[in-house]
């Protein structure tokens, strides 16, 4: 075993533990409800991060695949009489079939042609969830019925804590196993420089479509969990505002980093509660965040810390 | 026996002809340089070759293959590989990992196997090291192995992207001017890293400025200007050549 694998598996067990020890520290309901969304946002951004940090891909649209996916979960349960399992993975492979055939004509474009093609698609969903008012709700939401499986039905604070804690660490494991595998570093290397990337043999356009479905299945998984969380949905879930949050974490946490996806995450889910009198100006702070990230340390909290850490001891 | 054949190639950019009508044949093992002034399509003529620029018009003929038009990484799975004038580094890695990535073909990179990490994937990661760091020795950059790329000095990059590319397992390698904004020691490191990799059975086509590693490495030389093919033959015919003179070499003929 070398040392990457060993750092690997040390994190793994880090985490396990905090998460373990988590509800030590949760005090009361509003403690456990910060913790359950920084999960869930933390496993999209973990997804997003292998688009944007790893394969060097802007999205400004993620929001409308966690929202189809909180939708799926609201919709086919109670419309079409599905098993709540059975309407995430409907869901989540619906959003990958989505993601997949957007994927192919937007993923051509470059830089901020990209971007701009990504939000268009995120602005297309919550449109559509605002005006299909039979089907949605409209602006006004919809709720959501229990998440249950095998008998037995989610709910209180701990269920759902330990629930997402799980799903969090999977999503850590795999991104993990991925990041260090030949994919991994195809998604690096397209980052790098495509063309030296298509000259080693690494076909660029299939792996940024792999990605790009990727992350997308993971925020429809996490949009179906937060529906049943929250047992209620609005298309504000798909907004645009929500989009931006969620490159937000990326970026502040960093880039390339899933430990970095999760200190973002984890951030700036807390933040806004703690300064909840400053409701209003929430996008103002996020903004601003994402400007001084950008000039002071491009890379991210994370790995700027990692590399004054290893700059010391070397 | 012939290993690659270009017929006819063309490549015109807004009624600018970079690469036009050229003809050549390269011998399996040999080592084949193009020469000409800045300008003459050299370097368009490697992406034509490698897939990152498609032709106008014309054949290429790899091991007897028609491989006109393939994308870029499916001549790489067919054993062209190159380096690049301007660097291509993967910045964002450890010069090993730039290494590993030419390795690409030959992972066990199927995404399941990598989502989960199995034991295919970790023995495949584990050669692949092993072979990178290999090649990080054999062109010389063995100081390097755990070093980020962007930690890496000028001269080694060329190196690192040589050793990437060979990391490929080509047939035949493009070095794209491997020698440019080097000194004298690091040329003929260079030097002897390009017969090395011929005497390996490699094919390599390189283009350089550098006439005295040119002369030196060559087994033919074929000399392009405005796109054109203006000669081609051995170092003794190409410097005899009055018209590559007046084009190209000048002065530098006398070089040795």
């Amino acid at each position: 075993m070398n040392g990457t694998r060993l750092q690997r598996y040390g994190g793994l067990l880090l985490l396990a533990l905090a998460l373990a020890l988590g509800p030590l520290f949760l005090q009361n309901g509003f403690h456990y409800n910060v913790a359950i969304l920084a999960g869930l946002n933390a496993i999209v951004c973990i997804g997003l991060n292998l688009l944007i940090g790893y394969a060097g891909q802007i999205s400004l649209g993620h929001a409308g695949f966690y929202a189809l996916g909180a939708y799926a979960s609201a919709i086919l349960p109670d419309r079409f009489g599905f098993h709540p399992l059975g309407a995430m993975i409907t869901g989540a492979v619906a959003v990958g079939l989505i993601a997949f055939a957007v994927a192919r004509p937007i993923l051509r474009l470059k830089g901020h042609y990209l971007a701009m093609a990504t939000l268009g698609m995120g602005i297309i969903v919550s449109i559509v969830l605002d005006q299909e008012v039979d089907i949605t709700g409209g602006p006004d939401g919809m709720p959501v019925g229990d998440l249950s499986a095998f008998g037995y039905v989610v709910s209180g604070n701990l269920a759902w804590y330990t629930l997402v804690a799980i799903l969090l660490f999977i999503t850590v494991w795999l991104a993990l196993n991925l990041v260090h595998s030949p994919v991994g570093r195809a998604l690096k290397a397209v980052h790098g420089s495509e063309i030296a990337a298509a000259a080693m043999g690494v076909d660029v356009f299939h792996y940024k479509v792999l990605v790009f479905v990727v992350s997308a299945i993971i925020a429809s998984v996490a949009g179906s969990i937060f529906a049943h969380y929250s047992g209620f949905i609005t298309p504000d879930e798909g907004s645009f505002i929500h989009s931006i949050e969620l490159v937000t974490m990326v970026v502040l946490g960093g880039m390339a980093s899933i430990t970095g996806s999760i200190v973002g995450a984890v951030l700036l889910t807390v933040l806004p509660q703690m300064l909840a009198d400053f409701h209003d100006y929430e996008m103002i702070v996020f903004g601003a965040i994402l400007m001084s990230m950008m000039i002071l340390m491009p890379k991210g909290l994370v790995p700027t810390l990692a590399g004054l850490f290893k700059g010391r001891r070397s | 026996m012939t290993f690659l054949r270009v017929t006819g190639l063309s490549k015109s950019f807004g009624g600018v002809k970079a690469v036009d009508q050229v003809d050549f044949t390269v011998k399996a093992g040999h080592v084949f340089s193009i020469i000409g002034p800045n300008g003459a399509g050299k370097t368009t003529l490697f992406n034509l070759l490698t897939g990152l620029t498609m032709p106008d018009a014309g054949a290429i003929i790899l091991d007897g293959e028609d491989v006109t038009g393939l994308p870029a990484h499916q001549l790489a799975a067919r054993g062209v590989s190159r380096s690049f004038q301007n660097l291509q580094i993967f910045f964002n890695m450890t010069a090993l990992e730039n290494v590993m990535v030419g390795n690409h073909l030959h992972t066990t990179r199927r995404f399941l196997p990598c989502l989960f990490g199995s034991s295919s994937v970790r023995d495949s990661e584990a050669r692949t090291r092993i072979f990178a760091e290999e090649l990080m020795h054999y062109v010389g950059l063995g100081d390097y192995v755990d070093a980020d790329a962007s930690a890496l000095p000028y001269g080694a990059l060329k190196r690192l992207e040589i050793a990437r590319a060979l990391a490929t397992r080509p047939r035949i390698l493009m070095l794209d001017e491997p020698a440019a904004g080097l000194n004298p020691a690091e040329t003929a490191e260079i030097d002897a890293l390009i017969k090395r990799i011929a005497e390996d059975g490699i094919t390599v086509l390189l283009v350089e400025h550098d006439m005295h590693l040119v002369w030196g490495v060559s087994d033919h030389i074929m000399v392009l200007n405005h796109g054109r093919v203006l000669a081609e033959g051995t170092a003794e015919e190409i410097r005899a050549n009055p018209e590559v003179v007046e084009a190209y070499l000048g002065h530098r003929a006398r070089e040795r």
